[in-house]
Formats: structure tokens, C-alpha cells, sequence
């Protein structure tokens, strides 16, 4: 069952990204569909629970609101890089993830990632290591909004 | 109208290609990889959205906006992800950064080596 919604998913990507409805190119999608189905089966990705589903509507807000932090971050990043002397001051630091679910915690661990000059170099349990170019950003993780942010995509218990 | 969207664009794709260009520069300026990886996440975000935008510009609502928008999905997923991997198997074989004020605290193999 799993695997037929995958299928569709794929199918549907697939349709989109071509747009061709010439009966060779259709023929060949079915059959790189199919293939990583079987991939992703071989994976155990199709049995296993795909994680709690996100709350939408916190999604919607989480996302504009990591894209202004990503410019954010991007323009003080650039500032350090152009300055002629390049005062650095990196901090590796641990920093607690709240998360309950795997999914929310890989995105928080990508959202740090993603926003440059916060780094997350290893998920240990409810810690992770992240590395920061500057102070304040680990200063700006520490303070936990993204952190709580990431939590609140969770549909509460 | 059409030469405004053009000009929009063309801003975006040069502020785009400013950002990967100031990347580039961090890359070679900035000491270790870890601090190195900070500068090339800005050719991870910054500059695709910039580019991607104006190239969404030009596109119009057609086919190729959702084949734009996809990259930017797959970027934002990928990348970090990516970033993780390498930062994480730099961590894990040993390799310290350069500068640092490690608060991480010695409280497993990886503290190991601070000064």
C-alpha cells in the first residue's frame, strides 16, 4: 500500500518535471518509478512509518521565518568574509534539541545547518554539537527560539 | 512592464552571483574547514535563491516556475544534509578546528584534545 503511494508520488514528479506525453518517454518513467520503489523498498524506507505528521499550519509560519533568518544570517556571514581583518571568534558548543520525533529533529538540525554560520556536526540523543562561525550565533541558538520553533511542528501529545 | 521584470531580474541574478562570488572568497579566505563551511553555505542559500528568483522572473507562471521552485526544495533539503555529512565525518575522524573557544565540554571521546 506503501509502496503504490510511492509509486504515485514518483509518477506525479515525474509528469511534472517532463511534461511530455510521448508514449517512449511515459514508458521510461514508469520503469524509473518502479526501480526506485524497489530501491527505496530495499532501503526498508517503504514499510517503516514515514514519522507524526506536521502541523500545516505552523509549517506555513516556520518556513518564511527560517528564509528571513537564512538572509539574516547570509549578510552577517558575507560581512565577516569581506571584512579586511576577519575578527574571528568560532564557538563549538553543545546545544539541547528538544524535539520528540526524528523528522522534527533532522529539521532542526538542517534548519542550523541551512543557516549560515551555525553548523551541526553531530545529533547525540537530545544534544547536538553545532560549530558557529561567531558568538552570536551560537548566542542566537542558545536562546532557543528555532529550537522551540522546530518542537512547536509537532503535533502536541 | 516587461523591460521592469527584466531589470528585476538581472538585479537578482547579479546579487545572486555576488553572493556565491563572496562565498568563493570565504572559502579561500577563512582558516579551517569547519569556518570554511560557513562561507560555502552562503553558495548554498543565498545565492541559489537570488539566481533561482530571477530566473523564476523570466519563467513566468509556466513549467519551468515549479521545475525552479523543486531545485530550490531539493537545495534546501540537500544541502544541509550534505553539509552535516561532511562536517560530521571531519568530526569524526579526528580533525579539530583551527580556532575555536570549545564549549562543547570534554564529556565524551570527542571533547578529547581541547586545549
Amino acid at each position: 500500500m506503501r509502496a503504490l503511494g510511492l509509486f504515485l508520488v514518483f509518477a506525479l514528479v515525474w509528469l511534472l518535471l517532463s511534461g511530455l506525453m510521448k508514449p517512449l518517454v511515459l514508458g521510461l518513467g514508469v520503469v524509473s518509478c518502479l526501480l526506485c520503489v524497489w530501491l527505496a523498498s530495499r532501503m526498508h524506507r517503504v514499510e517503516e512509518d514515514a514519522g507524526p505528521a506536521l502541523r500545516p499550519l505552523h509549517l506555513l509560519a516556520y518556513l518564511p521565518w527560517l528564509l528571513k533568518e537564512v538572509v539574516l544570517a547570509n549578510l552577517q556571514v558575507m560581512r565577516v568574509v569581506l571584512s579586511p581583518r576577519m575578527a574571528l571568534d568560532p564557538v563549538l558548543f553543545r546545544l539541547r534539541a528538544t524535539q520528540r520525533s526524528q523528522l522534527c529533529k533532522v529539521i532542526y538540525g538542517n534548519s542550523i545547518t541551512l543557516t549560515p554560520g551555525t553548523l551541526t556536526l553531530d545529533v547525540d540523543g537530545e544534544t547536538m554539537l553545532v560549530h558557529a562561525l561567531e558568538r552570536a550565533g551560537a548566542e542566537a541558538l542558545r536562546s532557543g527560539e528555532m529550537d522551540r520553533r522546530a518542537s512547536a511542528l509537532e503535533a502536541s501529545a | 512592464m516587461a523591460s521592469v521584470i527584466d531589470m528585476i531580474s538581472f538585479a537578482l541574478l547579479a546579487a545572486g552571483g555576488f553572493c556565491v562570488f563572496v562565498g568563493g572568497v570565504g572559502v579561500l579566505r577563512l582558516p579551517d574547514l569547519y569556518t570554511r563551511m560557513h562561507a560555502a553555505s552562503i553558495t548554498d542559500t543565498a545565492g541559489p535563491l537570488l539566481v533561482l528568483a530571477g530566473l523564476a522572473l523570466q519563467a513566468g507562471w509556466s513549467l519551468a516556475l515549479f521545475k525552479l521552485a523543486v531545485i530550490l526544495v531539493f537545495l534546501a533539503v540537500t544541502a544541509p544534509t550534505a553539509a552535516y555529512a561532511l562536517g560530521n565525518a571531519a568530526l569524526v575522524s579526528g580533525y579539530r578546528p583551527a580556532v575555536v573557544s570549545d564549549e562543547s565540554g570534554a564529556t565524551d571521546s570527542e571533547g578529547e584534545g581541547h586545549a
